[in-house]
């Protein structure tokens, strides 16, 4: 939990002198250097886990080593900036969208005010456009002849340690969630942006533990846990063993590895380890077992999420490779996708060009409905709210809302889902036909326009806890508004990052609130052929005492 | 990497403050140590059950176990093993069995 009360932090985020609060910086922001202490950096990356990626891919992550953030010697190699401005300019050829959004900024401030980051801390150099400026002005600095003529008057810069210790502050206070992008006129990314920077930093071997030890587990293993393939299924056969406590049956359905089967399933290794994902796992279990839909699991490919997208392009590729290599192998016709955030983004906006054409599936076919996918004609993958709110549609699932009635529900719209993908009715549409008790909040809040968690990116890790909870802070706004408007006690959210930080979020802001997949209340709803009668959710709560029936 | 001396014994530990070389370098002077920092007055079978348990399972699988498996194999509820460790079964126990934490999205 954060180190700074609750009572503190609010006084704080609304009474100390910062941008937020209408005060004047100082000092121009290039003369503000950035100051680390304990709780505002992530741990670097262990030299064991770096040489474990340096032997995989050679010349992407620097030197592995021991060092501390916080010491002045961060022991880059000597020609680090040599690295740096090749790395730049080798991206400025390589990637039209990183060059473009390096030129076409007019600085309007639209997007100054969109992050979660900037409305939490105050800092300017959270707001978007300043965050990209970072590394524009060594571009227009060291690669522009305005810039290296010009220098400070053409808002340019030279690259020096100082620089290079900003951008690791503020590339990791930002968690790639692209909502300042929805307002900004030029449709600049900046989340790619905070991909180039960190791509850059990794070529001198600056990076975090928590981002690079879950990417060298999924190498290894897997996914990004580092369970191994008996482990895997395990855990999985233990939850088995609770849906049957609470539905008295005992589903054979599940299975692993199976050559044939018509599709392949892939979670978030997160939803066969922790709560409440494993709720959501339940709840996938029993859907496909109520359909009887032909799937299997993959303990090769076992992980949606992909940590290469937060670390650097190569290593994204590799990881999103498992994919379509075990697709290939086990046969299947297409992919189905659980609830995992950023898997959507690295789908639908990279995983096409980068491991594509998939030309070996097929278009995805809902065999149970006949419908096809066809918005997914090219990635072949279908995410579990699309699959099931067309079951729903098509009155192939035998609901009773009634059964999530002790919830009052309310939707997180996962950042990469939303806005990477456009899932922004089907979650709805199924939360509305699974429990009678739904309520949006606000929309500027929501959609497209929803407020990240604030830990996602990797940025999910214990030791900067109070930067979560104040990055965190405007969606867990928009839930007290609904909690106390509507009395909402649930948050619903398809993203295994999420599960894991809105819980942490929830439990410091709102903490009469809990956290759930869709699919864990799909699988409460769920009426079941020879099932016992229910008196318990799946995560054993009670449920709520039905109308009619006598209170003993 | 921070090194810390207890009865004498010196022990590398990560940030966190857990075992760098895991159940390579574990001993009872480690337990010892995180007893002191964890407010436990008392190592009792309890205790020892649920590190045993923890270091075996780890053996079998190279990660800490689910806490539900936890629970069940130790037949402690979740709230038992809180009272036994007060930083509960990641931070308390693993850290005093010589397990690394999970890592990922959780």
């Amino acid at each position: 939990m954060a180190d700074t009360k609750v009572e503190q932090m609010s006084v704080k985020v609304v009474e100390d002198p910062s941008l937020m609060t209408g005060a004047i910086p100082a000092k121009d922001w290039m003369d503000v250097p950035a100051v680390f202490k304990p709780g505002n950096y992530c741990y670097p990356g262990k030299p064991s886990i770096m040489e474990y990626h340096n032997k995989n891919l050679p010349g992407l992550f620097g030197e592995s080593r021991e060092w501390e953030i916080e010491d002045d010697d961060w022991k880059l190699p000597e020609n680090w900036k040599e690295i740096i401005i090749n790395g730049i300019k080798e991206r400025l050829d390589k990637f039209r969208s990183f060059k473009i959004f390096m030129d076409c900024c007019v600085r309007c401030g639209a997007c100054a005010d969109k992050c979660h980051f900037f409305l939490g801390t105050g800092d300017p150099k959270n707001m978007p456009v300043l965050r990209a400026e970072l590394l524009r002005s060594v571009y227009r600095g060291e690669l522009t002849k305005a810039g290296k003529i010009l220098g400070r008057i053409a808002n340019g810069r030279e690259m020096t340690i100082d620089v290079l210790k900003e951008w690791f502050m503020y590339f990791y206070q930002c968690t790639e969630c692209r909502r300042c992008s929805v307002f900004c006129p030029y449709g600049i990314d900046t989340a790619e942006v905070t991909m180039m920077g960190r791509e850059l930093l990794h070529l001198v071997g600056v990076n975090t533990n928590w981002i690079m030890e879950p990417a060298a587990n999924s190498n290894r293993t897997g996914n990004h846990l580092g369970l191994q393939p008996h482990t895997f299924k395990e855990n999985a056969e233990y939850l088995i063993d609770d849906i049957e406590e609470v539905t008295g049956l005992r589903l054979e359905s599940l299975n692993f590895n199976r050559k044939g089967a018509e599709v392949l399933f892939v979670i978030p290794s997160a939803d066969v380890f922790a709560d409440p994902g494993i709720f959501t796992f339940m709840g996938y279990c029993m859907l496909f077992d109520h359909i009887g839909l032909d799937y299997t699991i993959s303990t090769y490919s076992s992980e949606g999420g992909n940590f290469g997208l937060f670390t650097s392009n190569q290593l994204m590729k590799k990881l999103n490779g498992k994919m379509f290599a075990e697709a290939k192998r086990l046969g299947v016709k297409w992919i189905l996708g659980g609830e995992c955030g950023h898997m959507w983004r690295v789908i639908h906006q990279y995983m096409d060009t980068m491991n594509g054409p998939a030309d070996f599936l097929q278009v995805p076919t809902s065999p149970i409905t006949g419908t096809r996918f066809d918005n997914a004609a090219s990635t072949k993958m279908v995410h579990i709210s699309e699959f099931t709110a067309d079951l729903i549609h098509h009155g192939k699932l035998n609901l009773d809302p009634s059964r999530n009635d002790h919830r009052v529900v309310t939707f997180h719209d996962s950042c990469n889902p939303a806005r990477a993908m456009g899932l922004l009715d089907e979650p709805r549409y199924v939360l509305n036909n699974v429990c009678n008790n739904f309520h949006d909040m606000p929309e500027n809040t929501i959609r497209e326009q929803t407020f990240c968690c604030g830990s996602g990116t990797g940025l999910n890790t214990g030791e900067i806890m109070d930067l979560r909870m104040m990055g965190g802070l405007p969606r867990a706004n928009a839930v007290k508004y609904v909690r106390e408007k509507h009395g909402v006690n649930t948050l619903a959210c398809v993203c295994a990052i999420d599960r894991a930080t809105l819980l942490a979020l929830m439990e410091y802001w709102n903490p009469d609130v809990e956290v759930c997949g869709v699919s864990e209340l799909v699988g409460n709803a769920l009426i079941m052929e020879g099932e016992k009668e229910k008196d318990q959710g799946l995560r054993f709560e009670e449920l709520a005492v039905k109308e009619g029936d006598t209170d003993v | 990497m921070a090194t810390i001396e207890h009865n004498g014994k010196n022990f590398e530990v990560d940030e966190d403050g857990f075992l760098a070389k895991g159940m390579e370098e574990w001993n009872e002077d480690w337990v010892d140590y995180v007893k002191g920092i964890e407010g436990i007055s008392e190592l009792t079978d309890e205790h020892q059950k649920v590190i045993d348990t923890l270091q075996e399972y780890y053996k079998k699988n190279g990660i800490a176990p689910m806490v539900r498996i936890l629970s069940k194999t130790t037949g402690f509820p979740l709230k038992r093993i809180y009272e036994l460790f007060p930083s509960g079964p990641g931070k308390g126990a693993c850290k005093m069995a010589g397990l690394p934490k999970p890592t990922g999205c959780v």
